[in-house]
């Protein structure tokens, strides 16, 4: 038994609600007398439920999500400071020297600026094409790889084991310094941990525009991971990666 | 003798009722003021973005890799911001999912540069895990959703399109017709067709010698 040939597209508008009174009424008489269209009706409904089951449409990614929301272009914030009137540049231009003067003299305030060039840098990188210079999944190429390029060396530890697997290493620059970005992946989030020179020691998490930073220091480097991951996954890398590197 | 049968009773449909649904052109409808930056990224903020989660969708189903579709979704959320100034409010997200169709066909798999990871099953549907079910239940619900995804994944395009936009995103016809740049009729048929080979792949095979029999005919 199968539906009539010329019912097929009308059995499918009145499943979608898409016939007016009249073909609706034409075509329910027709599915009244007809079983073949009457069982195709019932398959064209099973199968409208089994595709609306929760769970078969995609959702989209937090990592997404947080790529647009910072998009320097699509963010109101940053827009309006993009498309200043004319009139309000001057001014602009001049609470810009008060805050670099602010940040000059008091080194404290400075941190924030990191971290605001920390999640750029982050968001940056996830933009096709720019996340790695050197990719592979092999931390024995990544270390000599940064040899040369910058006048430290990061430590490189393979993390795949604990479920951060080594997505390959580029240069960044961060505070106009030049700075290692090593790449790790944990499912489809990306953590780009940064790593420079700097003998000051400080330890901390904080959360940027959405983003998770971490930041500690260890034998004259200091180490900043940024990622979308939640504040807890990033401190477990943080966790994994200090085991993997052993105390120093 | 089917094609011609099907072409008829389209051709039918649209001067009955479908005349009247067609998209209004951007040209006949009068130009509104241009409303400021910041008020045309507030306007997009919500008109725009609510459909992220269906424009990331339709792009895994287009696309089927995970990590294009996010690139190519970024690409068309910021074209769509670019053009935001044109749009003249029909249907914002089938307007949004015509930019996302066409970035989609622009965009070729393995050129974003970056490691494709294979999704853990846990990562894809653990925000969804419905806590009332057992850990067996859960994991049969997710074979099955895994199955009607790749099962969705393995029809040619044009229905798996059609599919998508009508069944998941619950697109009407028209703004089917819209996004896809085809006439009604042809969504109809691509519609019909992609559910045929859905159900037969998806559904109990009671009817698989008469659909057999049919396609011969």
């Amino acid at each position: 038994m199968s539906a009539c040939a010329d019912q097929e597209l009308l059995l499918g508008g009145l499943v979608d609600g898409e016939l007016d009174a009249a073909h609706t009424a034409i075509v329910e008489a027709h599915v009244a007398r007809c079983e073949g269209c009457r069982e195709e009706l019932e398959r064209l409904e099973a199968l409208r439920n089994l595709l609306k089951s929760d769970g078969v449409r995609h959702a989209a990614p937090d990592s997404l999500k947080a790529r647009i929301a910072t998009h320097p272009e699509l963010a109101p914030r940053a827009a309006n400071e993009n498309r200043l009137p004319n009139w309000l540049a001057p001014g602009l231009a001049g609470a810009v020297a008060a805050s670099l003067a602010l940040v000059t003299f008091l080194p404290a305030a400075s941190s924030s600026v990191v971290e605001e060039q920390l999640v750029s840098s982050h968001v940056r990188s996830l933009q096709p094409g720019h996340l790695t210079d050197v990719q592979t999944t092999s931390q024995h190429i990544v270390k000599p790889w940064f040899n040369g390029r910058i006048d430290f060396a990061p430590p490189v530890p393979e993390l795949a084991d604990v479920g951060f697997p080594l997505a390959g290493g580029r240069l960044d620059s961060i505070n106009g310094k030049t700075v290692a970005a090593i790449v790790y992946h944990r499912r489809l989030h990306t953590v780009n941990l940064f790593v420079w020179r700097d003998d000051g020691s400080l330890e901390k998490a904080t959360v940027e525009d959405g983003f998770a930073i971490n930041e500690w220091s260890s034998g004259g480097l200091r180490f900043a991971a940024v990622s979308d991951l939640g504040p807890a996954e990033l401190k477990l890398f943080r966790q994994e990666f200090q085991r993997a590197t052993g105390p120093s | 003798m089917r094609q011609r049968i099907g072409h008829e009773l389209v051709k039918t449909f649209s001067l009955m009722r479908f005349a009247t649904l067609r998209p209004t052109s951007a040209s006949s409808v009068t130009a509104l003021p241009s409303p400021s930056d910041a008020e045309l990224a507030h306007n997009f903020q919500r008109t725009i973005l609510p459909h992220l989660d269906g424009a990331y969708s339709l792009a895994r189903y287009l696309t089927r890799d995970p990590v294009l579709s996010e690139d190519v979704v970024q690409d068309a959320v910021l074209r769509a911001y670019r053009a935001f100034g044109q749009f003249r409010g029909e249907s914002p997200r089938a307007w949004l999912f015509a930019i996302v169709r066409n970035c989609c066909r622009s965009a070729q798999p393995g050129t974003s540069g970056r490691v494709t990871l294979v999704a853990d099953p846990e990562a894809a549907f653990g925000d969804q895990a419905d806590p009332a079910l057992t850990p067996e239940q859960e994991a049969q619900r997710q074979d099955e959703i895994s199955g009607v995804r790749s099962a969705i994944e393995a029809i040619p395009e044009p229905f798996r399109e059609a599919v998508v936009l009508r069944d998941l995103e619950e697109l009407s016809y028209a703004e089917i017709a819209q996004v896809t740049g085809v006439p009604m009729g042809t969504v109809m048929s691509r519609l019909a067709r992609g559910r045929a080979m859905l159900a037969k792949e998806l559904l109990p095979t009671k009817e698989t010698e008469s659909e057999q029999s049919r396609s011969v005919k």
